[in-house]
């Protein structure tokens, strides 16, 4: 997915295997595990990736953001995000219907 | 879990080697040279308090090493127990004893992740490094990682010996299925600085491997990550040690000693604590050893007032230490160190034409390093 490929929003992203995602309470943050390495997120990649569980759509989950942080302005600063987890390899993408 | 109080970091990489016993005897391992004598190893009992210790202080990736971990035969224990915890577990192993029975075993324990090593591409050289015969063995551990469904590492200690194989080894890394490979070029620290004069490479062999490197990082993208670890004793700058002494690293020795990195038990007045003597969050809090080269005050001149100063944080005690004798010296491979001519008589001196042929390489077997515990009780 490059940057002008537009986001898939009807498809469902979730973790990618490679990673593991969990709450760490020393860093007071979401963290993002894998071989040898980690990622520390901050709130808003936290709370965008802990929707990423392979049964919500980006739309669904970006509908979602919007009710609990009462903004209707996120979609492009989600839709970024997970462009670049995307790229970055965290997320992978599921188009079939959901299980 | 009580937080840490203001100004504290969190040890969030524990280092775990659970053995000093190993089926190789690579010329360039970095556990002590006179490990022979370390004897008593933790039960499965004291690693389980200390993995609960260290999880509660926030640490979060958990190496399994050794030796060779997979000597223990508690492994799946402990590795069950820290992923109970909560660790991202990473086993580091040569491989040998990796069948499937166990392979199976680790995977219901909850282990995350395998870094598998290699000695070179060749079998020949593999074998040679190691002084085993394990090319073939490794192959099919690799083959037993990838059917199971773990995401794998391979790791291959680069030296003179196998530079110029580095196309080659990540070919390697490519054909077994690899998500990383670690090209970690030789520190010279433990069996490795006994064999230095025919382990380090030339100039010329790192900037091609370089060169080889960067080419193959166009060409395949994300499909296997390269992660290239270059020995600093080619720069005119040191690098952090362990991200800097007692900021994020704990390395637990198999006796029990807790260490900032993984050779600082050969560093001289330094009284490393033990997991058997106090709790985890004393040795990181309080202990003189963690405490020693925290923070600038202990730094000499020039690093004290250098402007670099938080960058390196005045660069690797170990190297200080081998190469000038004194631990709490600026790291020599700075060339504002008035010792930076022990780094260039290194790196410019004679070497040998044919390194492993003039000079026999030391392995590292336990007849070797009862033989240098002789010779060190003699001196």
């Amino acid at each position: 997915m490059d940057n002008s490929t537009p986001l898939p929003r009807a498809s469902y992203p979730r973790i990618a295997a490679l990673y593991r995602f969990q709450w760490e309470a020393a860093q007071n943050a979401y963290v993002l595990l894998f071989p040898e390495g980690m990622v520390q997120l901050n709130v808003a990649a936290g709370e965008i990736l802990r929707r990423c569980d392979g049964k919500r759509s980006a739309d669904e989950i970006i509908a979602d953001l919007r009710a609990e942080f009462q903004s209707d302005a996120i979609d492009a600063d989600v839709e970024a995000f997970l462009r670049s987890a995307t790229q970055d390899g965290w997320v992978e993408w599921r188009d079939a219907v959901r299980p | 879990m009580s937080a840490l109080p203001a100004g504290a970091t969190v040890p969030m990489w524990m280092v775990a080697e659970l053995t000093y016993r190993c089926p190789l005897h690579c010329a360039f391992c970095s556990n002590p040279v006179d490990f022979a004598k370390i004897e008593s190893e933790l039960s499965t009992e004291e690693w389980f308090r200390v993995l609960a210790e260290a999880r509660a202080l926030g640490a979060v990736q958990l190496g399994l090493t050794g030796g060779e971990p997979l000597s223990r035969p508690d492994l799946e224990q402990i590795v069950a127990e820290a992923h109970r915890l909560g660790f991202y577990t990473n086993l580091i192993t040569s491989g040998v004893g990796l069948n499937e029975t166990r392979m199976r075993a680790l995977k219901e324990a909850g282990l995350d992740h395998v870094q598998l090593s290699f000695q070179d591409s060749t079998r020949e050289l593999n074998d040679f490094l190691s002084s085993t015969r394990t090319f073939d063995l490794k192959r099919r551990v690799a083959t037993l990682i990838k059917a199971h469904g773990f995401p794998m590492v391979m790791n291959c200690v680069i030296h003179r010996l196998n530079i110029d194989h580095v196309d080659k080894i990540i070919d390697l890394a490519l054909e077994i299925g690899a998500e990383y490979l670690e090209l970690a070029n030789t520190q010279f620290y433990g069996w490795a600085d006994l064999n230095r004069a025919q382990l380090l490479p030339t100039r010329e062999q790192l900037a091609r491997s370089e060169a080889v490197v960067a080419g193959y990082r166009q060409r395949i993208g994300n499909r296997l990550r390269i992660l290239h670890v270059i020995s600093d004793l080619y720069e005119t700058r040191p690098k952090r040690c362990m991200n800097g002494w007692g900021t994020t690293f704990m390395v637990i020795a198999p006796d029990g000693l807790v260490m900032p990195c993984h050779a600082a038990r050969m560093l001289p007045g330094i009284n490393l604590p033990s997991v058997r003597d106090a709790s985890l969050r004393e040795i990181w809090l309080d202990s003189p050893a963690f405490n020693r080269f925290r923070g600038d005050q202990w730094m000499p001149e020039p690093c004290r007032s250098c402007p670099e100063k938080t960058k390196d944080l005045g660069g690797c005690r170990c190297q200080a230490f081998l190469l000038t004798g004194d631990v709490g010296a600026t790291d020599p491979v700075c060339d504002k160190s008035p010792l930076h001519s022990k780094v260039l008589e290194i790196v410019n001196g004679p070497r040998p034409l044919q390194p492993a042929i003039e000079r026999p390489l030391l392995f590292r077997t336990p007849h070797n390093s009862e033989q240098l515990i002789a010779e060190m009780t003699e001196r």
